[in-house]
């Protein structure tokens, strides 16, 4: 096709759109108010959630328990950012928790009973995640039963193969001091600054290079000073935890505890790469057209059964790297782990943090703010030494309010006519 | 059987019959689609139209008969290989994804990627460019989601997305259907310009008033068979619905002894 002149007023909302900060903040209302809300909710339930539990407990914002509050989310982040590709296809999968528990099993047997190093032990549990993926994907997009009910199945059967492999009522120890360590140690609080002071500036220097590109190319962009205002919160985010996990926080004058919990950076390194592989990559962009209308995603040449078994794996995996997580910071394996309120936990993250259980529509950031979420209501109810019937009704609570918050603006997007 | 010896027809159906199991759905189909041309479809319900679209897109294979592209025998043996010659269908259902703005429906499936990421300035530009020669003024801005556009817009992105691949000949099937007037006006216009830059263009409508204003051939379907296939000037608008409804219009379409044996 030859060079067509694109003339100054064509798409002339393209480059003015949201030209200053008051306009931007404008469309941003205007989002919210047509059922837009993105991570709103999440940030919102947040600042309330941190209110209620640092009145009902003083302890509560004491950094050791910020700290711990953080590392108890990243087993949670993780697994619901392995379930977010799957509800963006509008599946669900409601074995990714005992599939975590049990690729952790086969990790801590293989340290503890084959003596195989830890990074061998990994990988197998990762694998085992994988296949237990593949499996699930082809009989939901294969077979075609619902993933509703192959995942119910599954749910029910991995604990069978958990208990098989440790044995009745029985655990193991994760003792393998680079697994535990993962939780348990902490950056030198030098190498903490450094790292997030990189991750700013790279995060500043993308976004910038980036806008210098798009209005170079006259493509749409947004305002500068949205921009600015975006990189300013990251830089306070980042910044303001290393400044907080950095001091020491320990109740034991002869033992400091400070620094980032390992953990954290490599939450921050799945979460880098989810985002990259859903928001810039061909394959993410199937993701979302295979959730938003199967169709037309298979009549533009998309496998849809690749892609529909592809995301299966994806969250089976990655619910192994979270029963890793999980292992190292409780150092133990039962045949229990996973079980329980953990797949409701990361769904709720996934959903309270913006992702619809309707296919199509969320981010993998959407899991970490998520995840923030619920580890602040279980680790709130946890220092107020409720009964744990509380805890149930709350977390119940809170998944049920989060999918009729996503079922509402639902209706409200398709009445606006935003996507 | 052409009445512009001048033009050869950029596609042609010879002799297609096409059935599934004992229905005969296509009888000896013949259909030629001219370069920079307007050719309507038309016929009733069960006339074949969908099932002649089809065999071209490569979604059904023909039972017997030849495929023509630029004069040259074609076998197509699947969607893949009927875009792969340029020619491009837009569904009624339009196959659009709500939830994905206009740049990412309209290189869906075939992004233009740098390395491992998607190239998505060269796809907004290339999307501005082409909605931009087809003088699309509606839409202010291709970042737009899809869910926020109306009949019309959503009718006009798809037919920008079936030109965006340098295809050189549209289908469109029922490209007005849901649409108000003001809409209406702007695809049939959006039509006439796709033939206006030589591509040629099929047009399935049950609305005459649409054909007559931007066909310049129509070519009617009855029963599975063709009924006629003449300019537009040359018929009323009457004529082509006793095509439609009979099979036969005065001296125009299949004569008797053949309609009867259907």
């Amino acid at each position: 096709m030859s060079k067509t002149e694109v003339a100054a007023s064509d798409f002339a909302i393209d480059s003015k759109q949201s030209a200053t900060l008051g306009d931007a903040a404008k469309a941003y209302l205007d989002r919210i108010k047509g059922g837009d809300m993105g991570s709103l909710p999440a940030v919102a339930g947040l600042v309330v959630l941190v209110i209620v539990f640092s009145l009902a407990n003083d302890r509560f914002l004491s950094t050791l328990n910020i700290a711990n509050l953080f590392t108890q989310a990243a087993a949670i982040c993780v697994l619901a950012m392995g379930l977010i590709p799957v509800l963006l296809v509008g599946d669900i999968d409601l074995s990714a928790g005992v599939a975590g528990g049990m690729c952790a099993c086969i990790t801590a047997l293989l340290i503890v009973d084959q003596g195989f190093p830890w990074y061998v032990a990994v990988l197998a549990g990762l694998l085992a995640g994988a296949l237990l993926g593949l499996v699930i994907g082809l009989l939901v997009a294969r077979l075609g039963i619902p993933s509703f009910v192959v995942t119910l199945a599954f749910f029910l059967a991995i604990q069978g193969v958990s208990l098989k492999l440790i044995g009745e009522g029985g655990s193991l120890r994760v003792a393998d001091p680079f697994l535990r360590g993962i939780t348990i140690n902490n950056m030198e609080p030098l190498w903490g600054w450094i790292v997030s002071i990189a991750a700013v500036s790279a995060y500043a220097a993308l976004t910038l290079l980036r806008y210098r590109k798009q209005v170079a190319g006259g493509l749409q962009h947004q305002p500068l000073s949205v921009l600015l205002v975006k990189i300013a919160g990251m830089a306070a985010i980042l910044l303001g935890a290393t400044a907080l996990l950095n001091t020491n926080r320990s109740l034991n004058p002869n033992f400091p505890i400070e620094g980032i919990p390992y953990v954290l950076p490599i939450v921050g390194m799945l979460l880098i790469f989810w985002t990259f592989v859903l928001g810039r990559t061909a394959y993410g962009r199937h993701v979302y057209a295979v959730g938003g209308n199967a169709e037309a995603a298979r009549r533009a040449g998309i496998s849809v059964l690749r892609i529909r078994v592809s995301t299966f794996v994806i969250c089976s995996s990655m619910a192994a790297i979270s029963g890793i997580l999980a292992a190292s910071y409780t150092g133990k394996v039962s045949a229990s782990s996973g079980a329980g309120n953990t797949l409701l936990y990361a769904v709720g993250a996934a959903v309270i943090g913006g992702t619809s259980l309707f296919g199509g529509k969320g981010k993998a950031q959407d899991a970490v703010v998520g995840g923030l979420v619920i580890a602040t209501i279980a680790n709130g109810l946890g220092l107020l030494n409720q009964a744990s019937y509380i805890n149930y009704l709350v977390t119940g609570g809170v998944l049920l309010l989060a999918a009729s918050v996503d079922a509402i603006s639902r209706r409200r997007r398709t009445a606006a006519g935003i996507g | 059987m052409t009445d512009n010896p001048s033009v050869a027809p950029i596609l042609e159906l010879q002799g297609v019959n096409k059935s599934f199991g004992v229905v005969h759905v296509l009888h000896d189909v013949d259909f030629a689609v001219y370069p920079g041309q307007v050719t309507a479809l038309v016929g009733d319900n069960g006339a074949g139209k969908s099932t002649m679209v089809k065999v071209i897109a490569g979604i059904y294979g023909m039972d017997t008969g030849e495929f023509r592209f630029e004069g040259k025998p074609e076998h197509i043996s699947g969607p893949k290989d009927a875009s792969a010659l340029g020619v491009e269908v837009v569904y009624q259902d339009l196959a659009l994804c709500d939830n994905l703005d206009i740049v990412e429906n309209m290189f869906l499936g075939r992004e233009v990627k740098k390395g491992l990421a998607l190239d998505e300035g060269n796809m907004e530009s290339r999307a501005r460019e082409t909605l931009a020669s087809l003088s699309v003024r509606t839409v202010k801005s291709v970042r737009q989601s899809v869910s926020s556009l109306s009949g019309g817009q959503r009718q006009t992105v798809a037919i920008a997305k079936a030109v965006l691949w340098n295809s050189k000949v549209v289908l469109l099937d029922e490209p007005t259907a849901a649409l108000g007037v003001a809409q209406t006006r702007q695809v049939l216009d959006l039509v006439r310009r796709l033939a206006d830059r030589g591509l040629g263009v099929v047009l399935i409508s049950h609305n005459m008033g649409d054909v007559f204003e931007v066909a310049d051939r129509i070519c009617a379907l009855y029963l599975g068979r063709v009924a006629a296939d003449v300019p537009t000037k040359d018929v009323t608008h009457s004529q082509v619905v006793e095509l439609i409804t009979a099979g036969r219009s005065g001296d125009l379409g299949i004569q008797l002894d053949t309609a009867s044996a259907v």
